[in-house]
C-alpha cells in the first residue's frame, strides 16, 4: 500500500527470519531479541493497517476489496500467535516458530500488493 | 493446549505430539487453515458460479487443514487419529486433484490449494502431509530422540 513502509516490513520480516533460524541452528529458544523484532514488525504492520484503512476511507479502492480486507486482517494475527505458540515452546522449536510466522509475513505483504493494484 | 503425557497414569502410547517439532506443524497448519479458509469463503462469496467445483474443493481442503489442526494440537489418542486421516485424506487429495488438473485443465477453471500439486503455495501442500504423517509415525512409538 506504501512501498516504502512495506519494503521495511519485508526486510524487517526477512532479518529476524535469519536470525531466527540461526537462533533454531544454535539450539537456543525464543529470547528477548525475537520478541522486539516480532513487536516491531508488528507495530509496523499495525501503521501499514491504518494507512490503508485511511485510503480506503478517503476514497481508494482494491482491485479485489474482500481479499484485501482479509490480508489486512491476517497480517496483525501472524506475529501474535507465532509469538504465543513460540513461547510456549521453551525449546529451539519455538525459534523455529518464530522464523516460520516472520516468513509468512513477505508473502502476505507481497499477495496484499497484487491484490491492491492488481 | 492438550498434553499427551499427561494421560493420568495410563501407559503413555508414545511421545506427545503436540510438543517440540509438533509445535512447529501445528503452526504451518494454522496459516494453511486460515488461508485455505479464507480464501474459499471469499470464492464462494463473490464468485460461487464461476468454478462450483473448485470452490467447494477448496472449501474441503480448508475443513480438511482445521480438523489436521486441532487433532495436532489437541493431542493424545484422538487427536493422533484425526490428525492421521486428516494428512492421509490431504496426501490423497493433493495427488489427486494434483494429478487430474494437469491432465484434464478443463475439471478446474480456477485454481484451488491442490491444483498442480499445490505449485500455487510452493508445493507445500503436498510436502505437508507427508511430513505430517511421518511426525505422527515417529511419535507413534516410545521415545528414543
Amino acid at each position: 500500500v506504501t512501498d516504502g513502509l512495506a519494503n521495511g516490513i519485508v526486510i524487517g520480516s526477512l532479518v529476524l527470519a535469519a536470525w531466527a533460524l540461526l537462533t533454531t541452528a544454535l539450539d537456543r529458544p525464543v529470547g528477548r531479541t525475537h520478541l522486539v523484532g516480532l513487536g516491531l514488525i508488528e507495530l509496523a504492520l499495525v501503521v501499514q493497517v491504518v494507512v490503508a484503512v485511511v485510503k480506503m476511507a478517503s476514497g481508494e479502492r482494491a482491485e479485489e476489496m474482500a481479499t484485501f480486507i482479509g490480508y489486512l486482517i491476517a497480517s496483525l494475527l501472524v506475529l501474535p500467535v507465532g509469538a504465543a505458540l513460540a513461547l510456549i515452546e521453551r525449546s529451539r522449536w519455538g525459534s523455529a516458530i518464530v522464523a516460520l510466522a516472520s516468513l509468512v509475513i513477505p508473502v502476505v505483504i507481497v499477495r496484499m500488493r497484487q491484490v491492491w493494484g492488481g | 493446549v492438550g498434553d499427551g503425557r499427561q494421560s493420568g497414569g495410563k501407559v503413555a502410547e508414545g511421545r506427545a505430539i503436540n510438543a517440540g517439532p509438533g509445535r512447529v506443524l501445528i503452526a504451518v497448519y494454522a496459516i494453511f487453515a486460515l488461508s485455505a479458509t479464507a480464501r474459499a469463503g471469499v470464492q464462494i462469496a463473490t464468485k460461487f458460479s464461476d468454478a462450483p467445483v473448485a470452490y467447494l474443493l477448496s472449501a474441503l481442503a480448508a475443513v480438511i487443514y482445521v480438523l489436521a489442526t486441532v487433532g495436532l494440537a489437541r493431542g493424545g489418542r484422538a487427536g493422533r487419529r484425526i490428525a492421521v486421516v486428516c494428512c492421509t485424506v490431504e496426501l490423497v487429495g493433493v495427488l489427486t486433484v494434483g494429478t487430474v488438473s494437469v491432465l484434464v485443465r478443463s475439471v478446474f477453471p480456477d485454481d484451488t490449494v491442490w491444483s498442480y500439486y499445490g505449485r500455487g503455495y510452493g508445493f507445500v501442500p503436498l510436502v505437508l502431509p507427508v511430513l505430517g504423517l511421518y511426525w505422527l509415525w515417529r511419535t507413534a512409538r516410545p521415545a528414543v530422540a
